[in-house]
């Protein structure tokens, strides 16, 4: 019981950081009908934007680590946004009207190209990090077995829970929320309206890139490494939760990645570790055969 | 990128486009752009140190340099766009092109194949262009297999490399083992699992095994994803080839794990081997032993095997099951209200994919002599897939010429390997923007009509249809 109370904390913990990439899979697919492919480097990018920040904010001096922190996050954010930004007007505007297959292929491409980016300008070798956050709390402790909530974990947790608040806001009630749910819907009809669909696309993009970021300097910090190949298999485990929780849907997507971290902790914990991604693609492949729309999705009606 | 609405937008606040201000304006936003995007990530390389800290060091100097390219680039860049004029939506098949190439398809094909099979003996004392001539041909025959699911039925498969490694370690772990078979006794135990040795014979008997078992992953795979198209279908054949690599890396007490296998058995000329022993084939012919005649069986093997891939294209096209094929991939839903049976289709397309890919996996195996799961990742499928989309996805000549540009490219780039995947990725963009249906041209249907049929409503009389 006390390892399984263990293990969901680690869970939970690492279904946070899934959500968040899985949130800018889902915005995307949504809006413009692609599957991000590079959005996985995006969250590596995120990361190591993170990791510089954060190294020379400390050789500049500053010691108080709430401060450091937040501006690592905004640094973060601010500039993996401007790559989620870039990446859309490079590989994806100009495929807009392209075949069915084009921007994949892009996305592909582009993945390909960020992830080879990080190798060549910061080297292939693991990067690691001193632990920044440290401390925590006992929550129970029974025949020497101590389940532990630490605090990088408690951090994680609030910081994707007040995300997801301002996040939902900004869908629910904001002006840009509005046009994004008008582009979702139907884009020409929306243009039509004097909404910029152009500006709409690439404000998801930017969003999604900033939630990534986040996501990427929480792993820095729980994880405490970070190498370039990272954004593959973490993409590709955030595109299962967004599917999992149902496309296009926001609060599936959270709901996906929650599952996935805790599907994935616990396969670790209690079968074996090496076939955690298996199990993880697994569930992506049964999913898709079982309950293809997903857990909170729409059927998609297929016009002829 | 340049469509006239962008343009027009963007300058309403400046100058015309094509003045000299825009141009500057232009330039500066992106170097500004790029000066904000590279500064951290170009400006200050981390490094894990000796103690395990990090360490960084600063390199403004690149910094500024790529900064100052993106600006320069893309003053160029617009100069190009506005001295080529506005830019106008290009035709999916050009027609100049379209006729061009198919007159030069006539004189072209022959040629490579003659080309082709005089490469070994016009470079026979060049290793090095031989070893290159069976690389490119390796991909010519994944790219053709490929070419099946991707270009006939229009089945975006992501994960074609798994069929690869199913076809390796089919080879691998036969060709070391032996063929098991079944012994039947009057004694208990009354059925025992024997393993026959091949010797010699092991590449000709384990060739089409291998092709039988990958075809048979290709149906496993092709019953889970019959309901899926596009982008999903892409996810998770990407999905189902990152489960065999994983797979084959932590299954360490068959696959050797990330050691993989070594000294997987060479190919043999129908049974007589290539070796500097008495019945081997330079004893027996009298000639002296080279080690460069197994290079030359190898790129000859190689050679039959892609030409079959391509001669059976060719052939199933014309069948009703490669017309089939081709209709999946126009319209998948007037294929089924014209009682096609999809499952079948595709099926049958994802199957003899996996086939051929598993007879190159085989092959891969006795060339290398030694297998891992690394020659089996994710940027192999995506290699050959760019050599499909490249090629014209369709298009047997144009895959052909792809997968030579593609190789013969990255054996240019040789000397900066770790630029390799910068350029693959970058080119694989610059494709899609440029010519998203390939460079070669697009393989129109192999059956249409003559001439447009005229239909209206004054030839339909009521009753008669």
């Amino acid at each position: 019981m006390d390892y399984f109370a263990q293990q969901l904390i680690n869970g939970l913990v690492l279904g946070s950081i899934y959500g968040l990439i899985a949130i800018g899979y889902t915005m995307v697919y949504g809006i413009v009908g692609m599957i991000n492919f590079a959005h996985g480097d995006i969250f590596m990018i995120g990361g190591f934007i993170a990791l510089i920040a954060f190294l020379l904010l400390v050789s500049l001096g500053l010691t108080f680590v709430p401060v450091i922190l937040l501006l690592v996050l905004l640094v973060s954010m601010a500039v993996t946004a401007l790559y989620g930004w870039t990446v859309e007007r490079i590989a994806y505007r100009p495929l807009r009207q392209s075949f069915r297959l084009a921007p994949m292929l892009s996305a592909i491409g582009m993945s390909f190209v960020l992830s080879n980016y990080a190798q060549v300008a910061q080297g292939a070798r693991v990067k690691p990090v001193p632990p920044v956050i440290t401390g925590g709390y006992t929550l129970f402790e029974n025949d020497g077995f101590v389940v532990r909530l630490s605090n990088i974990q408690i951090i994680v947790v609030v910081t994707t829970v007040i995300l997801l608040a301002i996040f939902s806001w900004l869908v629910a009630r904001t002006r840009l929320g509005r046009d994004m749910r008008a582009c979702e819907q139907d884009q020409t009809m929306a243009a039509l309206l004097g909404v910029d669909v152009d500006r709409t696309i690439s404000m998801t993009f930017v969003i999604g890139a900033a939630l990534a970021a986040v996501a990427g300097m929480m792993y820095l910090l729980y994880y405490g490494v970070i190498d370039f190949f990272m954004g593959f298999i973490a993409g590709i485990k955030a595109f299962t939760a967004a599917v999992l929780g149902g496309i296009g849907s926001l609060p599936g997507a959270m709901l996906g990645g929650l599952l996935i971290g805790l599907i994935e902790t616990f396969w670790s914990a209690y079968f074996s570790s090496e076939y955690k991604d298996v199990a993880a693609f697994s569930i992506l492949i049964v999913v898709l055969i079982f309950l293809p729309t997903g857990l909170l999705g729409r059927p998609e009606v297929e016009k002829v | 990128m340049a469509r006239p609405t962008d343009t027009a937008r963007e300058s309403k606040a400046a100058a015309a486009p094509g003045s000299a201000a825009f141009i500057l304006k232009k330039s500066f936003i992106s170097a500004f752009v790029a000066l904000v995007l590279f500064s951290l990530m170009i400006g200050v390389r981390t490094e894990a140190g000796p103690a395990g800290q990090l360490i960084y060091w600063t390199r403004f100097g690149d910094l500024a340099a790529l900064v100052a390219a993106v600006f320069f680039g893309s003053i160029a860049i617009e100069l190009i766009r506005g001295w080529l004029g506005p830019s106008r939506r290009v035709s999916l098949v050009p027609e100049a092109l379209s006729s061009r190439l198919s007159g030069l398809q006539r004189f072209l094909a022959p040629a490579l194949l003659v080309f082709a099979l005089l490469v070994p003996v016009i470079f026979y004392e060049q290793r090095y262009m031989l070893d290159l001539g069976i690389l490119v041909l390796t991909y010519v025959m994944l790219g053709w297999g490929l070419n099946i699911v991707v270009g006939l039925a229009g089945l975006l498969d992501l994960g074609y490399v798994a069929f690869y490694a199913v076809g390796a370690y089919a080879y691998a772990l036969l060709a070391q083992n032996g063929l098991p078979f079944l012994e039947f006794s009057t004694t208990s135990p009354f059925v025992s699992i024997q393993f026959l040795d091949l010797g010699n014979w092991a590449f000709w008997v384990l060739l089409p095994i291998s092709g039988i078992l990958a075809a048979f992953w290709g149906m496993l795979l092709g019953f889970p994803v019959l309901r899926l198209k596009g982008d999903y279908l892409a996810i998770v054949t990407l999905a189902f080839g990152e489960i065999i690599r994983l797979v084959l890396l932590n299954w360490q007490n068959v696959t050797g794990g990330p050691n993989g296998i070594t000294g997987v058995p060479r190919p043999s000329l129908f049974g007589i081997p290539l070796t500097n022993t008495d019945d081997g084939l330079a004893t027996r012919l009298g000639i002296e032993f080279s080690a460069t005649h197994r290079v030359v069986l190898l790129f000859y093997l190689i050679l039959a095997l892609a030409l079959l891939t391509n001669w059976v294209t060719i052939r199933l096209r014309r069948l009703p099951i490669g017309r089939a094929w081709e209709a999946l991939r126009e319209d998948e839903v007037a294929c089924r209200s014209l009682g096609i049976n999809t499952t079948t289709t595709k099926l049958t397309a994802f199957a003899t994919g996996a086939m051929f890919g598993g007879f190159a996996g085989a092959f891969f195996a006795t060339r290398q002599g030694f297998i891992s799961p690394e020659s089996f990742t994710f940027q192999e499928s995506a290699l050959v897939l760019a050599i499909v989309v490249l090629g014209g996805m369709g298009s047997q000549l144009g895959v052909a010429l792809a997968a030579l540009a593609m190789i013969g490219g990255f054996e240019l780039f040789r000397g900066l390997e770790q630029f390799r995947m910068l350029v693959f990725g970058g080119a694989m963009v610059l494709l899609m923007i440029w010519r998203p249906r390939g460079l070669i041209g697009h393989r129109a249907p192999s059956v249409y009509l003559e001439k447009p049929t005229e239909i209206s409503s004054a030839m339909v009389k009521e009753g008669h249809g």
